[in-house]
């Protein structure tokens, strides 16, 4: 059960990354316009 | 990016999800831009009519286009738009201009509101959430393997996990929990119990107990349970939040619609548009025909008529003079006026008023919502079954024994462990989702309908009216004149000519009967009286039977008329009636067969009344009633054991629609009566009362299945806890199915095409 002592910090530290990831997102205001999101997609860059 | 070449037919969403903005601008925007941490000027904008892809391109690429705007972003989930520019480059006015040549209403946003606008508590309780979504997941990454090798995993290897789990549980659990904490704590303080008091119980202990577990190397710990239902618990909450975040908002934006700038008349004569909170006492302000006056004055200078509709009721203008007294929410009709301030705006409404919305208030706030009712059954019966379960294991062996029946005492830690499974099982996830899933997707469906809810509260009274009382000027009407009387389309003409270089709403519907054309060349207003113009050597009057044609008899019936009068030819009568809603007679029907009983009471002239009440279909009317009259008339009702819905608009109803159980009004209301209502109905028809009167209905409906099944869900699992059958994967699966459960049972009212 060795493998467990590179096992549990891995998982552990993936759980905080994603947690980290979600965090800078709210911050950056990415969730303040979701319809306006979902639109933008679909513009074109043209310059 | 491309030049956008602007025809009328391009005008509005290229996708043609909304029709282009017709809407005037009267506020000027200037007194709304302020200076960024860059040094340019920023304006906030908010647009009506944006919808799709195209109109976010169309309005930030055509402001981006002109020369010195520096940034341009449309939020397309709010309607606002922020453009910033170098000081001086443009004015104001050019960004708002660009945006109604675009098709699009645009109108500023006052700087102090926008500030507001970060939703701080939003974004807090999504930390919260994210870090009790993110724990929970690891943790069940270490409770996945306990569970599932729980035969062959050594002591030690579990106690490990156990204590890996509880280094990430701990601080999650007591970080997440703040927003049930902090509740609890001035509950308590209040010698109240709600619903955040076992919560936050059930965390302490269970952490607690899970932490004296892992010390003594057992088999037990909940640390998956308690983060997990933290986590579903902060997404009930949330969904709480946002559904009174969403209607916030969205009152606030009405409100700025009507946003009201004011022009003052400097010492030097000069004139300066402010906002109309900066008003002071003794200034002078300039009112144009067709303003709104924004406080309480009196007249300096000028002649000219008022309508006062959205204070009394009365339809009919009233004259203004010099020294004569205006108020706040009447609107100058024919000429400029100039006003010297009597009151702030804050100081405008009425106090009396104010005092009547007060005690409308009160009696509302008795109103006890589903939820609550719930949590005060829920929290006593939970802790004496918990309290009830320590007992019964601590004491129960001996019990027994003295009855000479074979027991092995299991000790006290057993019997805390009991209890405690008791307290995690029945925390009340299922309980706390019920009612706020319910309730945002029967918002979130009226708001897609141009309803909007001001809180889950309102939803559950609106579905318990038995009674509507309607109000008539502007609710059950349009609070517009439309032309009655059949005249012959040249006549029509002319006298359309003359009307059109004046704002009297007489006027204005005259020229709405008779389409586009042109004005008259060389017209006079005469105010209080009509117009007057010379045309090929002939005198044209339009206006008064007493202006413009004082030989006829009259034949009035109360309701307004015009007169107009060419020369020495033979005058002609328009009659007007103000109309009613397109759906309004079929609004009062649907309403009669959902056994909801109407009554019409307005301020207006009885005979006015007993037209439109005709017209609609309402049997029970009265007219000239006073603003006091109409709150104890929701009174009288309410004492005889009735909940009554009133719908209004006009600062005469604000009383009572404080008063009455439920309350909508139009969007065209007042900021007051929008204040003092539940719901407001955007749009020109007033059928989505109706529609909201179901989707409430509906929506108790779905929230009472969802609290049975949680006092179901709770039946079986608490016994089953009491019992001492719990292990922490039978409580992780357990709460996570129930809170399932609820939502998708809130999901069908989405579902479901009429409820």
């Amino acid at each position: 059960m060795d493998i467990m002592i590179f096992l549990i910090p891995a998982a552990v530290l993936m759980g905080a990354t994603g947690l980290a990831a979600f965090l800078w997102s709210l911050r950056s205001g990415q969730y303040e316009d979701m319809d306006g999101a979902a639109h933008r997609i679909l513009i074109d860059d043209e310059d | 990016m491309v030049a956008l070449a602007l025809t009328a037919a391009d005008a509005g969403c290229p996708s043609g999800l909304a029709p282009p903005a017709e809407r005037e601008q009267r506020a000027d925007p200037g007194a709304f831009v302020r200076r960024d941490a860059q040094g340019r000027d920023v304006l906030e904008l908010l647009i009506q009519g944006a919808k799709c892809a195209g109109c976010i391109r169309k309005i930030e690429g055509g402001l981006l286009a002109m020369s010195g705007v520096d940034a341009a972003r449309l939020n397309l989930s709010t309607g606002r738009l922020a453009v910033a520019w170098a000081p001086g480059a443009l004015k104001p006015r050019d960004i708002v201009d660009a945006l109604t040549r675009m098709g699009y209403g645009a109108t500023a946003f006052d700087p102090e509101a926008a500030k507001q606008q970060v939703d701080e508590e939003g974004r807090r309780l999504l930390r919260y959430l994210a870090v009790s979504g993110f724990a929970a997941m690891n943790i069940m990454m270490f409770s996945v393997p306990i569970w599932s090798g729980h035969e062959e995993m050594g002591e030690g290897t579990r106690t490990l996990l156990h204590w890996v789990s509880a280094l990430i549980a701990i601080p999650a659990a007591l970080y997440a929990a703040q927003p049930f904490f902090g509740s609890a704590w001035v509950a308590l303080r209040a010698r109240r119990a709600n619903m955040d008091v076992p919560i936050s119980l059930a965390v302490f202990l269970t952490l607690g107990i899970s932490v004296s577990e892992t010390i003594q190397q057992g088999e037990h710990a909940y640390f998956d349970g308690i983060v997990m239902l933290l986590f579903f618990l902060l997404i009930g909450r949330y969904l709480d939040h946002r559904l009174r975040e969403r209607a916030r908002t969205a009152a606030r934006d009405l409100l700025a619609m009507q946003a009201v700038t004011a022009s003052r008349i400097e010492r030097d004569g000069s004139i300066t548009s402010i906002a109309s909170r900066d008003i002071a006492v003794g200034d002078r302000l300039l009112l144009a025909a067709g303003d709104r006056a924004p406080v309480d004055g009196l007249i300096e200078d000028g002649i000219s008529e008022l309508d006062c509709s959205m204070l009394t009721g009365e339809t009919a203008p009233q004259p203004a003079r010099p020294g004569g007294a205006i108020h706040a929410g009447s609107v100058n009709l024919t000429q400029r006026l100039i006003v010297r301030v009597g009151a702030r705006v804050q100081e405008s409404a009425i106090a009396e008023l104010a005092r009547l919305i007060e005690i409308g208030e009160q009696g509302r706030a008795k109103f006890v919502r589903l939820a609550d009712k719930a949590a005060a059954l829920y929290v006593p019966v939970v802790h004496s079954l918990a309290a009830l379960t320590f007992l019964g294991w601590l004491f129960g062996p001996t019990l027994l024994r003295m009855f000479g029946l074979e027991a092995a005492d299991v000790g006290v830690r057993q019997s805390i462990l009991n209890a405690v499974a008791v307290l995690i099982i029945t925390c009340p996830c299922a309980l706390g989702l019920a009612v706020p899933a319910v309730q945002v997707v029967a918002t979130g469906r009226l708001f897609k309908r141009g309803v909007l809810v001001k809180s889950g509260n309102a939803l559950e009274r609106l579905a318990q009216v038995d009674v509507a009382v309607f109000d008539k000027t502007g609710t059950l009407t349009l609070g517009k004149p439309k032309l009655t009387v059949q005249v012959d389309s040249e006549t029509l003409q002319a006298a359309a000519s003359l009307a059109r270089i004046s704002r009297h709403p007489l006027s204005r519907a005259l020229v709405e009967a008779a389409g586009p054309g042109t004005p008259v060349k060389d017209g006079r207003e005469v105010p209080g009286e009509g117009i007057e113009a010379c045309v090929d050597g002939v005198t044209w009057r339009l206006g008064r039977r007493t202006f413009a044609a004082p030989l006829m008899a009259d034949i009035s019936d109360g309701s307004a008329e015009l007169w107009f009068a060419r020369g020495d030819a033979q005058p002609t009568r328009f009659a007007f009636v103000d109309a009613l809603r397109a759906d309004a007679a079929q609004t009062i029907a649907a309403l009669a067969r959902r056994g909801i009983a109407v009554e019409l009471i307005s301020g207006d002239r009885p005979a006015a009344v007993e037209l439109a009440a005709r017209a609609a279909g309402i049997a029970h009317w009265r007219g000239g009633i006073s603003p006091s009259e109409k709150s104890r008339r929701l009174d009288e009702l309410k004492a005889q054991g009735k909940r009554p819905l009133m719908v209004g608009d006009g600062l005469n109803d604000t009383a009572a629609l404080a008063a009455a159980h439920a309350s909508a009004s139009p969007g065209t209301a007042l900021e007051a009566s929008q204040a003092a209502s539940d719901i407001v109905i955007q749009g020109a028809g007033l059928m989505p009362l109706v529609e909201a009167i179901d989707v409430a209905r509906a929506a108790k409906k779905r929230a009472i299945e969802n609290l049975r099944f949680s006092a179901l869900y709770n039946l079986i699992a608490a016994p089953t806890a009491a019992a001492g059958l719990l292990t922490p994967l039978i409580a992780a699966l357990a709460m996570s199915a129930s809170s399932l459960i609820v939502t998708l049972n809130a999901l069908r009212l989405q579902l479901e095409g009429r409820p």
